[in-house]
């Protein structure tokens, strides 16, 4: 078993390494950055190790800086958390070259995750549905026959999306409904692609209207062994970032539950994955097909759902594959979940401008006392300055409880005791989503905040 | 021709400058991306009309109400 454990990140999740590690028995070294050298994960650990100035690109990201870290305090194990370096193959290779255990995944396996076309094709071979979509027509004299055109989009299905395979950030994408409609929207978009991107072509991709984000956690052995961990719903999302998640997914039939399920520890399988990781699926609210969007190779902001669901420690079980001990979990048989669990992110930020950042000083943070199925993931306390360096999650809440409701209403109880001075947070956002009705009803999609703006932004 | 200010709504670092003095900028349109808690944000012209000054450069930090550009409209 490792003996000392750097942990190579900050804030809550730099926190909650610890927690688990300290349990384990394993010392703990902490680096920073300037602007954290007063932090709570510096606190927190055993030792610590200033590694530059407070922008990440000089610190946090710096894989060089943070392996000598390591090697200056004698640790023999690197955990990075997610974000920073959690996700960058040739940092997990170094640390391994090193002579220094790497807890998450083999290099390869985050290389292979992290391109998405090989992702798609590894998720493809293990059976894995991914969306479908067509191959690429470039622009011709003359254009692809309508025949043609419409032939490949019954294939793919309706609705579906006329994309620019050079294009992003919904550039210059078309709907189209019907086969009569194909032919016209591939011409526009190419004209347009080969405006906005010098290069016209496109491709053809289903369209889910009512999308949910459902995820799944697995966890591999490294030996071609993998188990899940159940689902998590985080369809309530603002600017493309996570609010609230929760499992299991309100309204999803068991046996899409269970088939997505067993869908993503294939995935996990066939690659021999290693540790912990997150399979997640894009699902038709209308229809509950679900398609493979990404896998990502690290444990998950919102890991703290399923541990409560699964009375597991994740990151326990990460630290002891990667140390050699043995994990309480061995088979699926040995997972079990019950109850429901729901978590809210409190952001510094102001909901009403757009969910625009919030910068400045705790001046109060009284949290509620936690146990009784109620569990705070925090990563500062109250004088504590939040900067416009980093991300602006300052704690997670969750709550766990025997059904959905009686959960939500542990954990509304819990936030009308948070009281947050200094800096604005989306608190009363969180409060009003959590008890809008369309949500008790379950009835979430990642359109939700927007639909229900009215409501939840009201001044 | 009356100049306005153009003021930053958070704290953050100026990642891009996207405009020069002298361009017409068109209401709504950005003068500058800034870059804060992981997120960029744009800063954008509050009406139409010429850019007579920046008052910052690309990777310095500006605070919440801090002024960065100036526009004559």
């Amino acid at each position: 078993m490792m003996r000392k454990l750097l942990v190579a990140n900050r804030g809550e999740i730099a926190c909650r390494v610890m927690r688990s590690a300290k349990a384990l028995g394993i010392d703990t070294v902490a680096v920073y950055s300037e602007a954290d050298a007063g932090a709570l994960h510096v606190a927190l650990a055993g030792q610590s190790v200033a590694i530059g100035p407070a922008a990440a690109t000089e610190s946090y990201l710096l894989a060089d800086r943070v392996l000598a870290a390591a090697i200056e305090t004698g640790a023999d194990a690197i955990h990075p958390g997610y974000g920073f370096l959690a996700e960058n193959a040739a940092f997990a290779a170094a640390v391994e070259a090193a002579g220094l255990t790497w807890v998450g995944p083999a290099p390869q396996s985050i290389d292979n995750m992290g391109d998405k076309e090989r992702a798609r094709a590894i998720a493809r071979a293990a059976g894995v549905p991914v969306l479908p979509g067509s191959e690429r027509f470039a622009p011709s004299e003359p254009p692809v026959e309508a025949a043609v055109l419409e032939a490949a989009a019954a294939a793919v299905g309706f609705p579906l999306l006329v994309k620019a395979a050079a294009g992003g950030g919904g550039i210059g994408m078309r709907r189209v409904d019907d086969a009569s409609g194909v032919a016209a929207a591939v011409a526009a978009t190419q004209a347009l692609a080969a405006r906005a991107f010098k290069d016209g072509s496109v491709y053809l991709e289903r369209f889910v209207p009512r999308a949910r984000h459902v995820e799944v956690q697995v966890f591999g052995f490294g030996d071609g062994r993998a188990v899940h961990l159940y689902e998590r719903d985080c369809s309530i999302q603002r600017r493309f970032q996570k609010v609230i998640e929760e499992s299991p997914a309100p309204g999803l039939s068991q046996a899409t539950r269970l088939a997505m399920c067993e869908a993503a520890a294939a995935l996990a399988r066939e690659q021999r994955y290693r540790g912990a990781g997150t399979v997640e699926f894009v699902v038709d609210a209308d229809s509950g097909e679900f398609f493979f969007l990404e896998m990502n190779t690290r444990i998950q902001v919102e890991h703290p759902v399923t541990e409560m669901n699964t009375g597991t420690d994740l990151v326990a079980m990460q630290l002891l594959l990667a140390g050699g001990g043995t994990v309480p979990i061995q088979a699926q048989q040995d997972v079990t979940a019950s109850g429901h669990a729901v978590e809210v992110r409190l952001y510094a930020e102001r909901p009403l401008k757009g969910f625009l950042p919030s910068t400045g000083t705790l001046a109060t943070f009284d949290m509620p006392a936690t146990g009784n199925g109620l569990r705070i993931d925090a990563g500062v306390r109250a004088g504590d300055t939040i900067s416009h360096w980093y991300d602006p999650m300052i704690a997670k809440v969750i709550a766990h409880g025997e059904s959905r409701d009686a959960a939500i209403d542990r954990l509304l109880a819990a936030l009308a005791q948070v009281r947050i001075e200094g800096v604005e947070t989306n608190l009363l956002f969180l409060q009003r989503t959590l008890d809008h009705p369309s949500f008790r009803a379950g009835e979430v999609f990642t359109g939700f905040i927007d639909a229900h703006k009215a409501v939840l932004l009201a001044k | 021709m009356p100049i306005i200010e153009v003021k930053s709504e958070i704290t953050g670092n100026v990642w891009k400058i996207v405009a020069q003095v002298g361009d017409l900028i068109e209401e709504e349109a950005p003068i500058m991306i800034l870059e804060s808690m992981k997120m960029e944000i744009p800063v954008t012209a509050p009406e139409t009309g010429t850019l007579v000054e920046i008052c910052v450069t690309e990777g310095s930090t500006c605070s919440e109400g801090a002024v960065v550009a100036r526009l004559q409209v």
